[in-house]
């Protein structure tokens, strides 16, 4: 693989750039690999790259129905963060954090990291409460956030409108390494390092089975043909249910529609990522200068990758009466992406009932954010039988009554 | 130069000048100018700057897809940034400037020029600006940022209002165009309730600009005729400057109308938002025009050639005096001939197909315009504004054949049909070869909640591009709507005028074989700097699909949402990857159609509006009293009464003692409360609590604790049995309508044959608890028919009689531990009730107090707050309720879940108290931390604080905290830490700080 | 903006006026069972990319929770029907079949 440097860009701009190579490589599948990842997001892309990275297991295939990066990595509202509650979850987004923080370094790839902070607004005495436990947790979890004053938080936003009548800003949970980053360039930088290590990253194939023998897997059926393996991650937000399926299990996810917008570009005006929680909204300026703004998830069952109005409706009037000069800005676009919600809210990264396959799933609103921590550990669990990072997303919590409640703190929005 | 030409302008009105400013230079343009028109009659052709490179753009459109000339416009609290001069109707007093350019628009100090942009491909920032690390987030971010955006941001607080509007017809037709026209004329006919909106002020579409006419008449006259008669149906409404910005599922539509943009002096909301509930819908949204990608096509001055005409015929503006016109169809021919007509220079049509014999060419060489054949453009000269043209043979690689000078380019590579719409909601597209565009597939519509289609094009949005067609097809598809409603319609249009025309070749780029040089200066999307150079690159680099070429590139991802660019950049692509262009597919529609306003998507809900708010019958008292309210659920509970003076936590400490000590009130309204009643009642009762309440007497309270069928405590409270069939359920304040609607879904879906009914009735009484030592003489000397004694009515009793002459429900029941009784009276009374109670209670320094005194006095006496030490992960088991979780029920909804593994761990952690060694206040949200790191390096924990508080009552600092084995661990000290790593020490004690023995509550 | 038929009402629903309620059919395990349907009963859901039977409640209008046959991909409503039914009842079935032959009801 040839390095992208500034240098590259150069010696490119001499030829018209007509030397640039493929960032990824469109093999024919091989008869068998020592592992299957199915689905090219950026969960199974970054399986595959520390599968490779920390393994040395390289003989893999990332199988996608689509294009890779098609689904919820290049659909989110791009934001990272690991303030969480619980130790489990917070372990895992901080170390996806923490890679994040390294990641354009480690792939050659620029993702645009942006530590620019966020912040979780208080507007509720309870809320108060609940982020002061966060910080506390944090504190010994060793993920840096603060509690700030309203003040503070004026001073950070200058935007924000601290003293509306119906919910005043009373603090805010802060984490200053918090961000975003540039969500396709996420999957298109992982998918180009796997490509290097010499994996195959098979695109518009579809996995139409999973071949069993004496209760473990052999391989899986797709749209080009058998292809096998004794190791099979299944990591297809959206369509994890039709995926256990194939192998013949259930799974406790319910696939909805969350939906997200952005506004027509406009000059830097806010510098970090803002969550309100009680009123249902979050917003962050991209580099581009859209308003990138999120809201709820419906309700309902559906794959439609498109949600309902009221949804939007609901989360700019949140967002208006929070940053009143978003008023005369101008709606661009709106999108939903299919998301599984698992019967906690946090995530599934576990083995099946199925000898041999392994599932990651879940991630509801929150994925992005867990990439690379997420395939860090998951790659260690399809490795080695085990990982710290995953051991408490089993799927065996849900029969103990071992939940991972984040919802406990912070609301709703991930 | 362009120019006001002296005659013509079909939607102008010359008598009535209108100043404006651009950039702080005072112009003046016409009533019915836009503001583009206007400024292009000013000779201002330089409009703004690109996205990327800062290059000068010139308005290319005269509509809705004008990707270039986007203003800031007006001041103050009224500015508004990215407003498209196409769309912008000029009024008296409009302020306008250019954006995206320091320090001025004609020099910009950010433009990339044409020897430095080689260094800036798609996708550049991908693979630099990596190192040093932290140089992304400190140097290069910033830079990028700040270069990027296009319009300021606004700074004020909007001064308009906006509204929401609800419709509900049978048919919506959008496009008030003339088949869109036709169709509401038709469908009108039916009876049907029809809706008809058009995104501009005008009727009629682009037939009064082509010169059509219809029924022998001209098309004016037919469109004014057609809206009259529009106007006189009853069950036809018609909106023009409203556009339908999406189409979502189950006919739902919405629709954008900008009331005021025009004439800000009118009064009223700005924009209004319709909420459309249609059971059928008919696009009749047009076409747009594409440009042609040759090199310099994105120069000021070269402009589509439909947009030439439209700044002709409808404003009087001529672009320039000489204009070329380039095209692969012969549509653009109307354009020269419309030129010409107007006595400008049209130098030469470069038509790039090899024979043109179609009626408007024969006009236009007919009217002595040199028509050029299998011609193309090389490159356009100029750097602010087109100079001249150099062609070449459309089949070459760019050898120029003759240069031309002009100060205009007319360009038409044929008409996209607007899809938008057809598409929001699933439905889906067919390539049509012969035109080169997409149009709807019939056969695969958009479906309804019936499974049936719901959405019918029309016009050229169906890819009927003649007059006569569009009637037609206008009229079919209110026919075919109409049958679909069950109505009967008969087809009929009016006859129109089409030339005969030579059929278009689709030309993709020019000359066809250009190479890369040129290809780095054939603009795509003008606003966000793609080139076709850049499509190729992400096709070169394995950015395939067209979602990644979209990303890769940020085609079709300005404002304008690729209106203009993107069939070309499909096509593009798909020449790059030796495929055809429908198996490449189009990226997502997705509303809006255009950018619609923020604020009108809010509608009337800001400030005090923002969201309805529950008031108490006591609520205007708390505000007289200067109350700091908090917000609890929809509510707003006092949180204390702060004297002149005092802070907050000096009156929460007032509040207390002279609670305990004297007499305290609490407006208690909030309180949720749900009759359950029925002769299942009890059996009912029972499932939903944890303990027994079927066996509880008339007469009695008892606490209860409600679990989810999870196991984990929701609610807890106060059950009184009213009567053998009727329980009253008290509820947390804000957990009235959950703890409803749990009921209703129980008995609704799961015991539906139990004969039991609920109603909340949290809001029919007001109540409030009347606490402390002198409580009962309180209410003795208001009068009282009932035996207010401890014998007659003894703690955990309730008695229905009068106080003070109101009817009441009195509830001996405590939450402070206090002597208290809660008190319910009808809620039109409970303003006279709590009055009476303060007047008559003023001899005990009778005290209103708030949420934190409450919750200070429950911590004092050990009782859990739903919220503190419940957070949707606690069950009963954890916080000592053992006694409140019956051994005898077979069944409650929770029991299953609690005996799970986890529920019945040993090591779970438990509730207890806590005492700080020094005195002080542990912090809210603490970890009691243990030694050593868990497997993933974190500290480790052995529980956490739920409620901390500084006691008035015991003046030192008290919690309530979960611990691991903590009921076992009575006396021991252990540490809980602070955010800045510190530790407070504190001892484990029981929960109970205040009166363990409930001496006080039992008098 | 889904629109659902109330059968309790017969109002024509928006969805804002309905509150959704996840997947119908449940049965309910209580005391005495086994881990295993104690978890697929709280947890495990069908989630079909197809058709899916789910609970409504009509919570802004009538209050009473009703089921729907709905097809999560094309959002289409074969059939609401009454709350107290403990399966799908024939003439849904009937709905269902008339538009898609080939489905056939999951366990």
């Amino acid at each position: 693989m040839r390095r992208y440097s500034a240098f590259a860009i150069a010696r490119e701009a001499a030829r018209y750039h007509q030397g640039w190579e493929r960032a990824w490589a469109s093999p024919e599948p091989k008869k068998s690999y020592d592992a299957i990842i199915v689905g090219a997001g950026g969960h199974g892309l970054a399986t595959a790259f520390y599968l490779g990275k920390n393994f040395g297991i390289t003989n893999v295939a990332v199988i996608e129905k689509g294009w890779l990066g098609g689904g919820n990595t290049g659909r989110n509202t791009t934001i990272i963060r690991s303030n969480y509650l619980q130790d489990a979850s917070a372990a895992i987004y901080e170390k996806a954090r923490g890679l994040y923080e390294t990641m354009s370094q480690d792939l050659n790839y620029n993702v645009m990291f942006s530590p620019r902070g966020v912040i979780m607004l208080a507007q509720t005495h309870h809320e108060v409460r609940g982020y002061q436990r966060t910080a506390h947790a944090n504190a010994l979890q060793g993920v840096k956030t603060e509690f700030i004053s309203p003040q503070r938080v004026k001073e950070i936003v200058p935007i924000i409108n601290l003293d509306g009548p119906r919910y005043p800003v009373l603090g805010g949970l802060w984490q200053a390494r918090g961000g975003t980053a540039r969500h396709d360039a996420v999957a298109w930088g992982y998918a180009r390092a796997c490509s290097d290590m010499g994996m195959d990253i098979i695109q518009k194939t579809e996995v139409t089975g999973v071949r069993k023998e004496n209760g473990a897997v052999v391989g899986v059926e797709t749209s080009r043909g058998f292809i096998g393996t004794k190791k099979l991650g299944i990591v297809v937000a959206g369509h994890s249910g039709v995926l256990a399926d194939m192998a013949g299990f259930r799974l406790p996810i319910e696939s909805v529609a969350l939906q997200a917008l952005v506004s027509e570009p406009i000059k830097p005006c806010m510098d970090c990522v803002v969550m309100a929680n009680t009123v249902h909204g979050y917003m962050s300026q991209s580099d581009k200068g859209e308003m990138v703004i999120g809201g709820g998830a419906d309700g309902y069952n559906n794959y439609t990758q498109r949600g309902s109005f009221h949804h939007i409706e609901e989360t700019v009037r949140a967002l208006v009466e929070t940053f009143p000069m978003i008023s005369r800005l101008k709606q661009l676009r709106q999108w939903g992406g299919i998301v599984d919600m698992t019967g906690d809210r946090s995530p599934i990264l576990s083995k099946t009932p199925v000898e041999g396959v392994f599932i990651n799933c879940g991630w509801g609103t929150g994925g992005f954010k867990a990439i690379p921590g997420s395939g860090w550990g998951f790659a260690e669990l399809m490795a080695r039988g085990y990982s710290p990072l995953t051991a408490e997303f089993g799927l065996n919590r849900f029969k103990e009554g071992r939940f991972i409640d984040e919802s406990v703190a912070a609301g709703v929005a991930h | 130069m362009s120019t006001r030409l002296s005659s013509g302008g079909r939607l102008i009105d010359r008598s009535a000048a209108r100043d404006f400013t651009f950039n702080g230079k005072r112009l003046t343009g016409y009533a019915g100018d836009t503001l583009a028109s206007a400024l292009l009659a000013n000779g201002q052709t330089l409009m703004g700057r690109s996205f990327k490179y800062h290059r000068p753009r010139g308005v290319v459109a005269s509509g809705a897809e004008e990707p270039n000339a986007l203003m800031g416009i007006g001041k103050g609290s009224r500015f508004e940034p990215n407003q498209r001069a196409t769309t912008t109707e000029l009024f008296d007093g409009l302020e306008a400037e250019s954006q995206n350019h320091w320090p001025s628009l004609e020099f910009d100090v950010g433009a990339v020029n044409n020897s430095l942009y080689k260094f800036f491909p798609a996708g550049f920032y991908y693979k630099t600006f990596m190192f040093p690390r932290p140089a992304w987030k400190h140097l290069f971010e910033p830079i990028v940022r700040h270069s990027a955006g296009l319009g300021k941001a606004p700074k004020d607080r909007d001064a308009d209002r906006y509204e929401h509007f609800y419709a509900f017809v049978d048919v919506m037709i959008v496009g008030g165009g003339i088949a869109g026209l036709q169709a509401a004329l038709t469908a009108g006919a039916t009876g049907a309730r029809v809706l008809l909106v058009e995104q501009t002020a005008h009727w009629g579409g682009r037939a009064p600009v082509d010169g059509v006419e219809i029924d022998g008449q001209p098309a004016d006259q037919w469109i004014k005729n057609a809206l009259q008669t529009l106007e006189g149906m009853d069950n036809v409404r018609v909106r023009s400057r409203t556009m339908a910005s999406g189409v979502y599922d189950h006919g739902y539509v919405l629709a954008y109308e900008r009331l005021t943009d025009h004439a800000p002096e009118m009064d009223g909301p700005r924009h209004r938002l319709w909420r459309i509930r249609a059971k059928q819908v008919i696009t009749a949204t047009g076409a747009l025009e594409r440009p042609l990608s040759f090199a310099g096509n994105d120069i000021p001055g070269v402009m589509l050639a439909s947009a030439v005409r439209d700044y002709v015929v409808n404003w009087g503006v001529s672009p320039g005096d000489r204009t070329v016109v380039v095209t692969n169809n012969d549509d653009a021919y109307r354009t020269a001939l419309a030129l010409h007509g107007a006595g400008l220079a049209v130098p030469a049509i470069v038509d790039a197909r090899a024979t043109v014999t179609g009626d408007l060419a024969e006009a236009a060489r007919a009217a002595g315009i040199r028509v050029l054949t299998g011609t193309g453009i090389a490159s356009v000269k100029g750097k602010k504004a087109v100079t001249g043209v150099t062609l070449c043979a459309q089949a070459g690689e760019g050898a120029v054949t003759e240069e031309i000078a002009c100060e205009a380019v007319a360009m038409s590579g044929g008409w996209s049909p607007v899809v938008h719409l057809w598409s929001h909601c699933g439905g889906k597209l067919t390539w049509d070869a012969e035109q080169a565009c997409f149009r709807p597939d019939h056969d695969r519509a958009p479906t309804s909640h019936d499974g049936k289609p719901f959405v019918t094009a029309a016009g050229a949005a169906d890819g009927v591009l003649g007059s006569a067609d569009a009637l037609a097809s206008g009229s079919n598809a209110a026919v075919a709507v109409a049958q679909a409603l069950g109505l009967s319609a008969t087809a009929s249009a009016p006859s129109a005028n089409d030339p005969h025309e030579t059929p278009l070749e689709p030309v993709w780029i020019m000359p066809q074989g250009a190479g890369p040089a040129k290809r780095m200066k054939m603009w795509l999307d003008y606003q966000n700097d793609v080139k076709v150079s850049d499509v190729r690159l992400a096709a070169q680099e394995g950015y395939e699909s067209v979602e990644h070429t979209k990303r890769y590139t940020t085609l079709g991802m300005a404002t304008d949402q690729g209106k203009l660019s993107n069939i070309n950049g499909l096509a593009t692509l798909a020449s790059a990857l030796n495929d055809e262009i429908p198996n490449v597919g189009t990226t997502t529609f997705r509303p809006p159609y255009t950018p619609i306003s923020m604020g009108a998507i809010a509608g009337e809900a800001r400030g005090d509006v923002f969201q309805p708010l529950r008031r108490t019958p006591m609520h205007a008292w708390h505000e007289e009293q200067g109350a700091y309210m908090e917000p609890v659920g929809h509510w707003r509970r006092p949180y204390c009464y702060p004297k002149a003076g005092e802070t907050h936590e000096q009156a929460v400490h007032r509040e207390v003692l002279a609670t305990r000590n004297s007499l305290g009130l609490l407006d208690a309204s909030t309180l949720g409360k749900i009759i359950v009643k029925g002769p299942d009642a009890g059996r009912f009762m029972d499932m939903l609590y944890t303990n027994m309440m079927s066996t509880l007497k008339p007469g009695k309270c008892r606490y209860g604790l409600m679990c989810n069928e999870n196991g984990f405590l929701m609610d807890d409270g106060v059950v009184a049995r009213i009567d053998e069939d009727t329980f009253l359920v008290h509820t947390t304040s804000g957990g009235a309508e959950h703890t409803h609607a749990h009921m209703e879904d129980w008995l609704q879906c799961e015991w539906w044959d139990w004969k039991v009914h609920t109603v909340n009735v949290t809001e029919q009484y007001a109540q409030v608890a009347v606490v402390g030592p002198n409580a009962r003489k309180l209410l003795e000397k208001l009068g009282t028919d009932m035996d207010l004694s401890a014998e007659a009515l003894p703690f955990m009793g309730w008695a229905e009689g009068k106080i003070g002459g109101f009817n009441t429900r009195v509830f001996r029941i405590s939450f402070s531990g206090e002597l208290s009784f809660e008190i319910a009276v009808p809620a039109s009374q409970g303003r006279a009730f709590w009055d009476a109670l303060h007047a008559a209670g003023a001899e005990w320094n009778a005290t209103a107090y708030g949420t934190e005194a409450l919750h200070i006095m429950r911590a004092e006496k050990g009782f859990i707050m739903i919220g503190d030490e419940t957070d949707g992960t606690v069950i009963p088991q954890d916080l000592g309720l053992g006694w409140a979780i019956s051994k005898k029920k077979e069944d409650y909804l929770g029991k299953r879940a609690q005996e799970r593994s986890h529920m019945t761990d040993p090591t779970r952690w438990k509730l207890v108290g806590l005492e700080t060694v020094d005195g002080s206040v542990i912090p809210d949200g603490s970890y009691a931390v243990a030694s050593g790191t868990n497997a993933n390096g974190q500290g480790n924990t052995q529980g956490r604080i739920t409620s901390t508080y500084h006691s008035p009552t015991l003046g030192k600092g008290i919690a309530m905290g979960l611990v691991l084995n903590g009921p076992d661990r009575m006396g021991e000290v252990i540490e809980f830490n602070k955010v800045d790593g510190t530790t407070v020490p504190a001892k484990i004690v029981n929960p109970v700080f205040y009166d363990p023995d409930g001496e006080k509550q039992n008098v | 903006m889904l629109i659902l038929e109330c059968p309790c009402c017969g109002v024509m629903a928006d969805e804002t006026e309905l509150a959704p309620g996840g997947e119908a059919h449940l049965k309910r395990y209580g005391p005495g069972s086994s881990d295993e349907d104690f978890e697929g009963y709280l947890f495990h859901r069908v989630n079909p990319k197809g058709v899916h039977f789910e609970r409504w409640r009509h919570a802004n209008g009538c209050g009473k929770w009703f089921l729907a046959a709905r097809c999560t991909n094309t959002l289409e409503v074969f059939a609401t029907y009454s709350a107290q039914t403990p399966e799908p009842p024939q003439h849904v079935i009937d709905a269902i079949r008339a538009k898609r032959p080939d489905w056939s009801i999951e366990a």
